[in-house]
C-alpha cells in the first residue's frame, strides 16, 4: 500500500463553516484519525475532533470521509485518498458542535425513545432462563449485540434525513436485540414503542447495513420488528 | 396517533399494494384482448353492462389504488414536503377519496 501526500480538506466551524486545507504527507499504515490528530498537534491545536479507544471499540471517533460515513481509526488513508485529497467533515443527520464533532445527543435521546433499556420486569425472576448456544432468538441477538453506537448507520439513513420521528437503524438495532431476549419483560409495550415512528418508516435501502463497520445488518432486524409488530397487531396484543 | 392505527395503516398500504399487482395485470390483458379489431366504447359497455363480475373487479381495482395512493402520498408527502402526521394524513385522506369518487363513477357508468 502506498505513502505519500494527500490534501486534507477539513470542516471548520459549526452548522455554516468552510473546509480548511491542510498538505500532509502519510505513511501507508496511517489511519485517518492519525492524519487528524497529526493536523490538530502539528498544524492547528484549535481542530475539534472526538476519540476515545482507536482500536474500533468506543464508537466515538465516526465522520464523513469523502462523502460517506466511516469509523476513523479503522480508515486507512491510503485506503480513501481520491486524487490526493480527502474530505472530513462530521457526521451528517446530527447537529454540529464545532468542526469535526457532531452532537450525539438526539442519536442517543431516540436510542432511549425505541426502548434501548433492558426491561427487568416487576418481580425478580424466579429461575435462570435457559437459553441454549443455537436457539433462533439468541442468533437473533449475536447478529445484532456488536453495535458500539458510532452513529454511522444513522448518518447514512436517508428515512433519518427525511424524517425527524424516525428513530433510526441503530436504535431498532438495540430494540430487536431486546425484543430477542428471553430474559426482557418489554413485551408488546416494547413493540408498541418501535412501531410508531420506527419499524414501519424504513425504506429497505441498506445503507446501514452497507457502511456498518461492525457489518451488522439493521435492515435485517428492522424487517424482523416489521414482522412481530404486525403479528402482534393482529393477536390484537399492541 | 396510536402504534395499532399506524400498524394497520402501514399493512393496508402492503394488503393493497398487494392485490393492486394481479389486479392491473389482469387489467392489461383485458385491454389487449378488448382492443383487437380495434377499440369500440358499444363492445365494452356490452361486456361490462349489469355484470356483477366486471362491476366487483373494477369496484375493487378503485377502491385498492385509492387505498394505495392515499397512504402512499401520505408517507411521500411526510418525508420529502416534511410535514407532521395530521397534515400528511389529511392530504392523503382527502387523495383517496377524490379517488374512490371519480373511480367509483366511472364504474357505476360502466355498469349500470
Amino acid at each position: 500500500m502506498a505513502s505519500g501526500e494527500v490534501t486534507a480538506r477539513i470542516w471548520r466551524g459549526g452548522t455554516e463553516g468552510h473546509f480548511q486545507e491542510f498538505r500532509l504527507g502519510y505513511r501507508h499504515d496511517q489511519t485517518v484519525l492519525d492524519l487528524v490528530t497529526e493536523v490538530q498537534r502539528r498544524h492547528d491545536p484549535s481542530l475539534a475532533y472526538r476519540f476515545a479507544c482507536r482500536v474500533g471499540m468506543c464508537g466515538s471517533c465516526a465522520m464523513t470521509v469523502s462523502g460517506r460515513p466511516r469509523w476513523t481509526c479503522r480508515t486507512l488513508v491510503a485506503d480513501v485518498v481520491d486524487k490526493g485529497a480527502v474530505t472530513l467533515a462530521p457526521l451528517t443527520n446530527l447537529p454540529v458542535i464545532r468542526d469535526l464533532v457532531a452532537d450525539m445527543t438526539p442519536f442517543f435521546e431516540k436510542w432511549r425513545k425505541a426502548g434501548g433499556r433492558f426491561e427487568a420486569g416487576e418481580t425478580p425472576a424466579e429461575a435462570f432462563s435457559t437459553i441454549t448456544h443455537d436457539d433462533p432468538a439468541r442468533r437473533a441477538v449475536d447478529a445484532g449485540i456488536e453495535c458500539i453506537n458510532c452513529g454511522v448507520c444513522y448518518a447514512a439513513c436517508d428515512v433519518v434525513r427525511m424524517r425527524d420521528d424516525y428513530v433510526g437503524p441503530a436504535a431498532l438495532n438495540r430494540a430487536w436485540t431486546l425484543v430477542n431476549d428471553a430474559r426482557d419483560a418489554g413485551g408488546p409495550a416494547r413493540l408498541a414503542q418501535v412501531a410508531e415512528g420506527g419499524c414501519l418508516a424504513c425504506h429497505t435501502r441498506q445503507r446501514c447495513a452497507q457502511y456498518c463497520p461492525k457489518g451488522l445488518n439493521p435492515t435485517e432486524a428492522i424487517a424482523g420488528l416489521k414482522r412481530r409488530v404486525t403479528a402482534a397487531a393482529l393477536k390484537g396484543e399492541l | 396517533m396510536s402504534a395499532r392505527l399506524d400498524v394497520w395503516l402501514w399493512l393496508a398500504h402492503r394488503a393493497s399494494g398487494a392485490l393492486l399487482a394481479p389486479l392491473i395485470v389482469a387489467h392489461l390483458v383485458t385491454i389487449v384482448i378488448a382492443v383487437q379489431g380495434g377499440l369500440d366504447a358499444a363492445e365494452i359497455v356490452a361486456r361490462t353492462r349489469g355484470s356483477v363480475f366486471w362491476g366487483g373487479f373494477y369496484f375493487l381495482f378503485v377502491a385498492a389504488a385509492a387505498l394505495h395512493a392515499g397512504l402512499g402520498v401520505r408517507s411521500f408527502v411526510a418525508e420529502h414536503a416534511r410535514l407532521s402526521n395530521g397534515p400528511a394524513t389529511a392530504i392523503g385522506v382527502v387523495l383517496g377519496l377524490v379517488l374512490l369518487v371519480m373511480g367509483g363513477r366511472a364504474v357505476a357508468g360502466l355498469v349500470l
